[in-house]
């Protein structure tokens, strides 16, 4: 790939999708773009540009970023963070909420699914603390393509064995053939949309938790700064942020602050502007009232 | 150091093993059936055991069995790793006092979040 060619990749996945690569990340491209190139029957990354350049290439603009966004993912990733969604988030949720009886929780980088399920996973495994309750989980991600699969449920033999122990995928998964899906039960819990978090996202409502992990990473500085701002609107004044373990939003913002000895947990820093805003009452949203045991 | 006894009848997958394991900072031995890990166990039990389940001479459901029965046989921890990879058995397994289960083919990554899974290595430990 020449430099003329990889500055072009650069400015056109900043304009495009926000993403703001460093100025060594060649490998990057090569390794997430060429496979695209050559499933389209291209040279290579140079007759991709080119294409690219020309006139009608929006169906290869949507798979040029969709293919750089994907990010890998599986489940109960880094652990921690879903430690204190059961040790820490939950129980104050619960208590917090005692009266309605409902939790709303948002994945904003729900990619193919491990996240969202291994939430539904953590919740259904606190049983009868949750009994009766409406709980509603919004998965969202850039990529259709990676929704679709999120949607289905279903995953390979290698992807059912990283970070999920195998407990879990006896009681949560059946399996068919080479594949295991999720059951019906959880896939239920989840709704699935597509969203750019470059662009407006209020239309969500307002949500007890928002998991946002390793996806700002990719945002250029002003970029995250705004994201930020805008995820501290769809947030309860009581609510949970948590992002990823080599994220912060320390020097970038101070809508939001850490909560010590928690890390990559993050609570809202004015309550009284977030406890003005109106309740939200979704669209016709997918809400599973969980079973008892 | 940590040890990890590696039960399989294959030499190639008991290579491949080792040396994820090694890098995991295991002490490692290995065995080609389950009598033979059997009797490593019955001299000193190690941390951690990788079982092979079809195997000549005892499997590693049986070995698992005798094994546990050992003083102190209950603590290493068992982690199967068998091209087994029904439902079936790996209830069999676990019922049998199984701690994790990997069906393969198996890689670095899924050996190192099984372990961590089990408490056997720190959670995200970086692979050298």
């Amino acid at each position: 790939m020449t430099a003329t060619e990889y500055e072009y990749l650069r400015k056109f996945l900043r304009d495009h999708s926000g993403l703001d690569l460093s100025a060594d990340k060649q490998y990057l491209i090569e390794s997430r773009l060429l496979p695209l190139a050559r499933k389209g029957g291209l040279s290579g990354i140079g007759e991709l540009v080119q294409k690219l350049q020309g006139a009608g290439a929006s169906a290869l603009v949507t798979s040029v970023v969709e293919a750089m966004t994907t990010n890998e993912t599986f489940f109960f990733r880094d652990k921690v963070p879903f430690d204190h969604f059961r040790d820490t988030i939950m129980p104050e949720v619960i208590k917090a909420r005692a009266g309605r009886r409902s939790v709303r929780i948002w994945c904003a980088a729900g990619s193919t699914g491990q996240e969202p399920y291994s939430l539904a996973m953590s919740l259904k495994e606190m049983g009868a603390a949750l009994t009766g309750w409406r709980v509603e989980i919004i998965a969202t991600d850039l990529s259709q393509e990676v929704l679709e699969k999120a949607k289905a449920g279903i995953y390979s033999q290698f992807e059912v064995q990283r970070g999920l122990p195998i407990q879990m995928l006896m009681k949560y998964f059946r399996q068919t053939g080479e594949t295991w899906q999720i059951n019906p039960e959880l896939r239920a819990m989840i709704q699935h949309r597509q969203l750019n978090l470059l662009h407006d996202f209020a239309q969500l409502g307002t949500f007890d938790v928002i998991f946002c992990r390793n996806v700002l990473i990719y945002f250029d500085q002003d970029t995250k700064i705004n994201i930020f701002n805008r995820l501290a609107r769809q947030i309860e004044g009581d609510g949970f942020l948590v992002l990823g373990a080599a994220e912060t939003v320390v020097g970038l913002t101070d809508t939001f602050k850490p909560i010590p000895e928690r890390r990559g947990l993050y609570k809202p820093n004015d309550p009284r502007a977030a406890a003005a805003k109106p309740a939200f009452a979704g669209a016709a949203p997918r809400v599973a009232v969980m079973a008892g045991r | 150091m940590k040890t990890c006894l590696v039960v399989d009848d294959s030499s190639v997958v008991r290579k491949i093993a080792r040396r994820i394991l090694e890098g995991l900072e295991f002490e490692v031995t290995e065995a080609e059936d389950g009598s033979k890990a059997l009797e490593i166990c019955q001299r000193k039990l190690p941390d951690a055991v990788l079982l092979d389940w079809n195997m000549p001479v005892m499997d590693g459901f049986e070995f698992m069995g005798h094994m546990r029965r050992l003083p102190g046989g209950e603590e290493p921890k068992v982690v199967f790793c068998t091209t087994e990879n029904n439902v079936a058995h790996i209830a069999q397994a676990l019922s049998g006092g199984a701690n994790e289960y990997i069906m393969k083919p198996f890689d670095k990554d899924i050996i190192a979040d099984k372990f961590a899974e089990v408490g056997l290595i720190p959670v995200g430990q970086v692979m050298v």
